[in-house]
């Protein structure tokens, strides 16, 4: 476990900006403590300070996870964000998406959602904005990019694509092995 | 008649039988000679020139071509057949007939740089025996390679030469020249490959390329930067000249439990950038607003015309749909709302 370089911070932090806008301020300067985050087996982890401190004591082959998952880091240095982050997204999120309740379970097995299935999305959302995805009783299901904008979905065909599905809930099942 | 078409048929049949076995017997003045394995049977016989010219060229050749085939026939007939599958197959012999290579002879390797100085120094190899004699072994044993005679490598004591300095690992400097010598052999292998194959050796610094890159630039910089006697301590660095990547630092992280205010602090300072670098007017969400209005405007008109009626008639279906086909279809609930931000 190590804290971020500045480029990885960077990276991560861009990525993050697409879903929460200058809202990462409220991650990382949060009143109620100390949170940073932790490079771990090329995952980011959003910990407080008190976790940390107890995690230093287990060896580093043996910690599985500390803290929330946000995502990891490709071979390549990019960053991809998990599912477990939506914890953190879904609050601050600027752009969302409601799907109908019809749509929800495709979108949670995987699929992206489509016109069809769209309730709701915030206005102004720009295409290839990156978006929380919502049930129409604002359970958040999963993030992804808007495949359209705003203006562009009112007059597309139902079937096709708004929003590009990245990671939903589903895969707590899913990948129940993976995640950590 | 009907006992006349039997005898018809019947001789008839006789004569086929008669043509048949007539057919399988050729007779030739010269017996033909046969390469079984090759399927190849050659005639030697002269063709009868009279024949050629007085029947039809073709069937003349036709026939004789048949007669040879037929010959051909005959001789497989009599090698050792068997029955695979319902079919009879003959184990044919070895072919005797040397049939040239389909391909062209590989060409000869290109001579090396040291074969062409030896031609033309006219030094000649001497033939030297494979086997020595080890006296260490008491057997005869390669002159190279592996498990040599006389292996200097495998030494266990090794006379520390006068003028040497008496510190030195002489085991470590015989390993060391000899890896040199692999090194430099498998260099000077691949030169001549380059050689042969008309690339450019890349050397030391920059390599003459087609393109050259500024990455490449920069590494030939660097290279000849360290090549001084100081390896490059005293040299001085260009302005605004950025450090060479990859070049073996080690990289150093900080401490897992450090200061975690100064840590915060680089974080926001990290976010403060990244804002200062977005453009104040995003043009795509600009025009994606201005569109956003025009549409309102003209939904607002529409809406005092005809798409009054829709609205209230909200389950008759036909008269909704003409009215507010813009919209997705009014007639239904509201497919999409715009949501607060």
């Amino acid at each position: 476990m190590r804290p971020l370089t500045e480029d990885e911070t960077k990276t991560m932090f861009e990525k993050l900006s697409k879903y929460i806008g200058e809202n990462i301020k409220l991650l990382v300067d949060r009143p109620d403590g100390t949170y940073c985050f932790r490079l771990h087996n090329d995952r980011v982890y959003y910990i407080s300070e008190k976790i940390l401190k107890l995690a230093t004591n287990i060896s580093r082959d043996k910690l599985v996870s500390v803290g929330t998952c946000f995502g990891k880091f490709t071979k390549t240095q990019k960053f991809r964000l998990h599912i477990t982050a939506l914890d953190f997204l879904a609050p601050y999120a600027k752009f969302k998406v409601w799907v109908k309740p019809g749509a929800e379970q495709s979108f949670v097995y995987g699929n992206h959602v489509l016109k069809a299935g769209l309730g709701r999305i915030t206005e102004n959302t720009a295409q290839y904005q990156g978006v929380v995805v919502y049930s129409m009783a604002d359970v958040p299901l999963g993030f992804g990019v808007a495949a359209k904008s705003t203006q562009e979905c009112r007059r597309v065909d139902p079937i096709s694509i708004v929003v590009f599905h990245q990671a939903d809930i589903g895969e707590y099942i899913r990948s129940e092995d993976t995640l950590t | 008649m009907a006992t006349c078409s039997i005898e018809d048929v019947l001789a008839k049949a006789e004569k086929d039988e008669a043509d048949k076995l007539k057919s399988i017997t050729v007779i030739k003045e010269l017996d033909l000679e046969f390469d079984l394995g090759n399927m190849l049977a050659l005639d030697k016989n002269p063709p009868n020139i009279r024949e050629f010219r007085e029947k039809k060229k073709d069937e003349f050749l036709r026939s004789l071509a048949r007669d040879n085939t037929q010959l051909l026939i005959n001789e497989m007939w009599k090698l050792p057949t068997e029955r695979v599958d319902e079919v009879i197959v003959a184990k044919l012999p070895e072919p005797t007939t040397r049939l040239p290579r389909e391909k062209p002879p590989p060409k000869p390797r290109p001579p090396t740089k040291w074969e062409e100085f030896a031609k033309l120094k006219g030094i000649r190899n001497k033939n030297k025996t494979n086997l020595v004699w080890d006296d260490v072994h008491n057997q005869w044993k390669r002159r190279w390679g592996y498990k040599r005679a006389n292996d200097d490598t495998k030494e266990w004591l090794i006379e520390v030469p006068e003028t040497a300095d008496p510190n030195e690992d002489q085991f470590a400097k015989r390993n060391k020249a000899k890896k040199e010598r692999v090194a430099k052999n498998e260099f000077n292998r691949l030169r001549n490959i380059a050689r042969t194959q008309k690339i450019k050796v890349p050397g030391v610094g920059l390599a003459p390329t087609g393109q050259q890159s500024k990455s490449d630039l920069g590494k030939a910089v660097h290279v000849a930067k360290m090549s001084t006697a100081s390896v490059g301590k005293f040299q001085d660095r260009l302005p605004k000249e950025k450090a060479p990547k990859n070049t073996g630092k080690k990289r150093k992280f900080q401490p897992l439990i450090g200061d975690f205010s100064t840590e915060k602090q680089k974080q926001l300072d990290i976010l403060k950038i990244m804002d200062s670098k977005k453009p104040r007017l995003d043009i795509g969400k600009a025009v994606n607003k201005q569109m956003r209005e025009e549409d309102m405007e003209s939904g607002s008109k529409k809406k005092g015309g005809p798409g009054k009626k829709g609205r209230k008639g909200n389950f008759s279906g036909k008269k909704g749909k003409g009215a507010g086909s813009a919209k997705g279809g009014k007639n239904r609930k509201p497919r999409m709302k715009l949501g607060k931000r």
